[in-house]
């Protein structure tokens, strides 16, 4: 590890280049999937559209839309525009299609009780519907992360510098400790964005008791319906993201 | 839009449809290496997969492996094993095959541990064998999602084998990197195409397998199999 | 407990969902255009005194911009690094948009890059002909070093001595049955494979591309007999430490490479220039080769180290 003492400072630099990268996608991305997803939910043209649309667009190589992307915004070959914009597709691809299914297995029932107790539409969606999605998001979220977290260093082929040029910088050089470092260091930035993401959804599904979901029977129902609009608030403050999509107006 | 049509034209090109870097050449090794690296990682991953879903033990062990294979950068391992071993096959197939392995295991694995104990307990009751209770009732119910897996890992490999040309073998995405090396947007644009339709052509035949061999005895058994 | 409250919005149609997603969407895209994150482009340093020193994301570009550097800094500028900024296309954009000062290029490559249609091959002409050439591009160039890194045809001493090889010209009898391995541009690039056979009349059996800039995998195609013939840059050590045979190019095919500093007109300060160009008339071929060898070899001394042994070696005691 004797290469490692002697460059952690160039380690760090691409650390932090390849968590720009790798965190800014996943929080564009949950931005644009909650609005998309909560519209094709049950909706009879938008849905297949997009659930088709985004496992097409999982077929795209990374690399490809690295590279076509430029053409298409003007940006420059090596700009990290390219290497955002196109993982934020990635991860819309990845959360649209759980959020939907999130937003279409929710209880009814749940629905119905906020209704009737008098949530308008706005209000039902961030103090009921939202939070109930959480987990399924989480999950979502999880998979995108770790997923964007691998593909950022594929820029490095292209000369866009993250971890990944550690790979093509040591393959040139002929340096395996500086790969190894490289794939740890990937790893382990993926192992604890991942574990902070399963905290956040653990501090904002509290109501959740463990082991009951929230289409559990009778008795249960109506403590989960009030669960969601007491904890909304909280969920509000836990990610920025969401209290972004709730400008619109949920609350005086 | 000159730039769509210098594609088309490379696209339609007869000189880009014949000798040792034509269409068809690459497109078999692009296939080639992909069914080498699914043959590879089915032979690990499921019956891994059967044995720990069917056993029930070691379960937070599989999905704590699969997800950290999954985060293992696929570029990191292709350059790693390269270095090691030298150029070759062998390098980036085993570096394919490490990406493949996650999805099938996962998929796997939870098909066969979410399938009903009551279902289970009832095939055991019936005097079947464990064998038997894992070929004629868990892995027939759990089919659907294993095969979600394997649909899953299929479509990966075949969009990441484009990054194995990186260093020096065919496929699809020699056009890309050699388009690279000398700007040659329009080679690029046009693998691009190929690549996207191998992957709807493959998708569209797994999804078909996959309808095919579901049993019908769970097409009416309710929303989730 | 929650009680209903009134909201503003009495209801939330779908009108109303395809404006929070655009406007998320019109976020994503105004993050896009203007580029956060640089990649080089912070159009600051123009005004300032501080001169920023980029470079290629290859080894020897890297070791090149922190000489330079560390040059700058004895003659008492102020200077800051912007390694690995990519390929040319890449660098050469960051000198124009004014986020790079200066980054180490290489006479022939640039030539052509400047110019498709250049004709010129060897040193002196090709310097001759790249300022009117950068010119429309608001570029341009210092003194040239004696230093020189271009492609070569590499052969190992056993296949030299099997067909009595020294230079192309032998070659062409003898090149259909060679497999030939380089960079996968080698393909399509003027000096390569077309290049060869307009020149020497030479078609190899195959080409085999890899994709490490000349670099060991290169090597350990030619040393373990994948390729007969590889395309390997004239500054990498293993040529010397492996006994590898450099042909001689009478036809000039591969065309001269000096290094020298690529900046754009009145960017530097005038010491800045000078020392730069006292700097050039040092640096040698041999220079590269060794450098090379500390960063790349098993020594794996990282290039700004590497850079700084040279510096102290040379006279240059407040470099760093």
């Amino acid at each position: 590890m004797n290469w490692l003492t002697n460059n952690w400072h160039t380690v760090l630099d691409l650390a932090g280049a390849h968590l720009v990268q790798s965190v800014l996608p996943v929080v564009l991305g949950l931005l644009v999937s909650v609005p998309l997803a909560r519209l094709a939910a049950g909706s009879r043209w938008l849905r297949p559209l997009l659930v088709t649309g985004s496992s097409l667009l999982y077929t795209i190589p990374s690399l490809t839309l690295f590279v076509v992307l430029p053409l298409v915004l003007g940006t420059r070959m090596t700009s990290v525009v390219n290497v955002i914009v196109a993982l934020t597709l990635y991860v819309v691809a990845i959360l649209v299609r759980s959020c939907v299914d999130a937003f279409e297995s929710l209880d009814r029932d749940v629905l119905q009780a906020a209704t009737a107790m008098g949530y308008r539409p706005a209000r039902r969606f961030f103090g009921v519907e939202l939070p109930l999605a959480v987990p399924v998001m989480v999950a979502g979220l999880r998979v995108a992360t770790v997923s964007n977290i691998s593909m950022v260093s594929v820029g490095a082929v292209i000369g866009i510098q993250s971890l990944g040029t550690l790979f093509t910088d040591g393959l040139r050089r002929s340096i395996v400790a500086e790969i190894l470092v490289g794939i740890v260091a990937t790893v382990l930035i993926a192992v604890v964005l991942d574990q902070l993401l399963r905290l956040l959804g653990q501090v904002l599904t509290r109501w959740q008791r463990p082991g009951t979901g929230a289409r559990e029977a009778g008795g249960r129902r109506r403590r989960d319906t009030r669960g969601p609009g007491r904890t909304a608030g909280g969920a509000r403050d836990a990610t920025g993201a969401l209290a972004a999509v709730e400008s619109g107006g949920a609350r005086a | 839009m000159s730039l769509v049509a210098d594609a088309a034209q490379f696209l339609t090109d007869p000189a880009s449809w014949s000798g040792p870097s034509g269409i068809p050449q690459r497109l078999l090794e692009h296939v080639g290496y992909s069914a080498l690296t699914m043959v590879i990682a089915l032979a690990v991953a499921v019956p891994l997969g059967l044995w720990v879903g069917h056993t029930r033990r070691g379960g937070g062990v599989v999905v704590g492996l699969a997800g950290a294979l999954r985060a293992l950068p696929t570029l990191g391992l292709l350059t790693l094993f390269t270095l090691l071993m030298g150029l070759g096959l062998l390098p980036p197939i085993l570096a394919l095959v490490l990406l493949a392995v996650p999805p099938i295991l996962s998929g796997t694995y939870s098909g066969i541990a979410a399938v009903s104990p009551a279902l289970v307990d009832a095939a055991r009751s019936m005097g079947m064998t464990e064998r038997q209770v894992l070929t004629r009732v868990e892995i027939p119910v759990a089919l659907p999602v294993i095969l979600g897996g394997i649909r899953n890992a299929a479509l990966q490999v075949l969009a990441t084998v484009t990054i194995v040309a990186y260093i020096n073998l065919g496929g699809l995405g020699r056009y890309l990197i050699d388009g690279l090396a000398v700007r040659d947007y329009a080679r690029m644009l046009g693998s691009v195409v190929l690549v996207a339709v191998l992957a709807l052509a493959a998708d569209a035949v797994l999804a078909l397998v996959q309808r095919l061999v579901t049993s019908p005895g769970l097409a009416t058994a309710g929303d989730r199999p | 407990m929650t009680t209903p409250t009134s909201t503003r919005h009495a209801t939330w149609r779908p009108a109303a969902w395809v404006a929070v997603a655009s406007t998320a969407l019109l976020a994503l895209t105004a993050c896009g255009g203007s580029d956060p994150l640089g990649g080089g482009d912070d159009a600051a340093s123009g005004s300032s005194d501080t001169v920023t020193v980029g470079s290629a994301d290859f080894p020897e570009s890297q070791i090149v911009a922190e000489l330079y550097a560390g040059v700058l800094r004895d003659a008492g500028v102020s200077v800051e690094t912007k390694p690995g900024i990519g390929a040319r296309e890449a660098y050469v954009g960051a000198v124009k948009d004014g986020s790079v000062d200066v980054v180490p290029d290489y006479s022939g490559n640039l030539l052509l890059f400047a110019d498709k249609n250049a004709t010129a091959a060897s040193a002196e002409d090709i310097v001759k002909a790249l300022p009117a050439a950068l010119e429309d591009q608001k570029l341009s160039v210092l003194d040239a070093s004696k230093a020189e890194d271009k492609d070569a045809l590499v052969i190992t001493q056993a296949t030299a001595d099997k067909y009595g090889l020294k230079s192309i010209e032998d070659l062409s009898s003898v090149c259909g049955e060679l497999v030939m391995a380089g960079p996968p541009e080698f393909q399509e690039r003027a000096y390569g494979t077309s290049g060869l056979k307009k020149k020497y009349d030479c078609s190899f059996k195959s080409f085999q591309p890899i994709n490490d800039g000349g670099g060991p995998l290169t090597v350990q195609a030619l040393t373990k007999g994948d390729a007969q013939v590889a395309d390997i840059f004239t500054t990498t050590p293993a040529i010397k430490d492996q006994k590898l045979v450099v042909l001689e190019d009478p036809k000039d095919n591969f065309i001269a490479q000096q290094v020298l500093p690529l900046t754009a007109p009145d960017r530097l300060p005038q010491k800045a220039v000078d020392a730069l160009n006292e700097f050039s008339s040092k640096l040698t071929t041999e220079d590269l080769i060794d450098l090379n060898r500390k960063v790349s070899g098993d020594e794996q001394q990282n290039p700004a180290d590497a850079a700084k042994q040279w510096l102290g070696d040379h006279g240059y005691d407040k470099a760093s």
